[in-house]
């Protein structure tokens, strides 16, 4: 029977949530790195016993941790993410010109077929890539030196890469998200660059279809269809059929368009989990962040997502029943699944 | 002998208990202590000063006794009380949450 395994990042520390396939008896371990940010943990494809940890606070900076034994034991890689070059500015939130500087690594994106590469973005938004494990970092500059780049501006939560695709079938190929420039897609291996944002349309700034400048909040792609992709815009739900080219809203009869995560059934390409919020005004209660959302590969599908309430919810049955499998952990910043043989 | 308080999240990191010692050589100022620290505990590196400037971190001080050693420069030699172990370095995370 196939094991399941949640790897859930929170304000406070990491948690790994483990069940057999019947889903139903969860065990909960951690806190790990307790009192650290942890704003994500991705296991390899390659190696699902290899998972990386970005973690961070304000006071000490950004460590980079690595397990090789499933989440038993870690052990920090390289934590050093130095920008290509003299990075120059971007925009502020005013407008003015503003350093460079990094921040913490949003996101980690591990390959999909060599356990010893992996892809961090990071805050302020660029990608970096790692050919030994974590070890050493190397920016994929050709993304930040895009003409556009110095006219980026943050989102609220700062100017950060939060979303990877690497393409199933040709790791040349890959689409990155940055709060808020929008969408770029690359298919030299991160050389050169294209912004990716035509047909969004997003009210509240100067040009509503510009090129590049969108509030993009997360991609989604199925691997059994990689030119189809899925995106939660600030508002808006958005479907590109050609690989980000174009795109078209699909909105729907949501209840609102606002939201952050955004996910692909495992089996159904066509079927896409958002969590609708009320924005921006009535964010009342909790809320389920850009990378709180994961689904699993059983049949019938798994799908999980954390609040920042502390509650991690999960389905075993597409998203018909839920229910929380823990609740009063520290906010939730991520959530990753993996099915394990 | 160099005597160093971590704050307890780097303790935690470094997988160390109580004071961490040290043997640095003379002139003993606080980039020759970070030097011997990260040496001996890399795991430390960009923790507690950028990697590459090397400059203090914003929310970390540093201090000897009631003294704020933080503003020094980074190769002033540091009291003789620090250097010969008498007293520690300690390094602070700033307080905050209140």
């Amino acid at each position: 029977m196939s094991t399941l395994r949640v790897l859930v990042g929170t304000r406070k520390g990491a948690f790994v949530l483990t069940a057999d396939g019947n889903r139903s008896d969860w065990t909960v371990t951690g806190p790990l790195f307790s009192g650290w940010e942890i704003y994500h943990l991705k296991g390899s494809p390659a190696d699902p016993n290899r998972i990386f940890a970005s973690q961070s606070t304000g006071w000490f900076g950004q460590v980079i941790q690595r397990s090789d034994d499933g989440g038993l034991t870690w052990a920090p890689a390289g934590n050093n993410f130095p920008y290509d070059g003299v990075p120059g500015t971007h925009q502020w939130y005013d407008g003015t010109p503003h350093p460079w500087e990094f921040a913490r690594v949003w996101h980690l994106e591990p390959s999909l077929t060599d356990p010893d590469v992996v892809f961090a973005g990071v805050e302020d938004a660029a990608l970096f890539r790692s050919g030994d494990g974590g070890q050493t970092w190397q920016e994929l500059s050709g993304l930040r030196r895009h003409d556009s780049g110095a006219h980026w501006q943050p989102g609220a939560g700062g100017m950060c890469l939060h979303t990877v695709l690497l393409h199933p079938d040709d790791p040349a190929r890959m689409v990155v998200a940055i709060s808020a420039a929008g969408v770029f897609r690359t298919e030299d291996g991160g050389q050169t660059w294209q912004p990716s944002n035509r047909g969004l349309h997003s009210e509240g700034i100067p040009d509503s279809d510009a090129e590049v400048g969108h509030c993009v909040h997360h991609l989604a792609r199925h691997p059994s269809n990689p030119d189809v992709l899925y995106m939660q815009k600030h508002w808006d739900v958005m479907r590109s059929d050609n690989g980000g080219q174009s795109w078209e809203e699909v909105s729907g009869n949501l209840p609102s368009d606002f939201g952050f995560p955004i996910e692909v059934h495992p089996h159904e390409p066509d079927t896409v989990y958002v969590v609708p919020i009320t924005s921006d005004s009535e964010h009342f209660y909790v809320n389920v962040l850009r990378d709180a959302m994961s689904v699993d590969s059983l049949e019938p599908a798994g799908v999980y997502f954390g609040t920042t309430g502390g509650q991690v919810y999960a389905s075993a049955d597409s998203g018909d029943s839920w229910s929380p499998i823990v609740r009063d952990l520290p906010s939730v910043l991520s959530i990753e699944v993996q099915t394990l043989p | 002998m160099t005597r160093i308080v971590l704050p307890a999240h780097l303790r935690t990191l470094a997988k160390v208990r109580g004071e961490v010692t040290l043997e640095v050589p003379d002139p003993v100022t606080q980039r020759s202590v970070l030097d011997e620290l990260e040496d001996r505990y890399p795991m430390l590196k960009g923790t507690i000063r950028d990697q590459v400037t090397k400059q203090r971190r914003a929310f970390v001080r540093f201090f000897a006794g009631e003294e704020d050693l933080s503003h020094q420069l980074p190769d002033t030699p540091l009291p003789a009380e620090v250097a010969s172990g008498r007293e520690p370095l300690v390094v602070v995370g700033a307080m905050a949450g209140g």
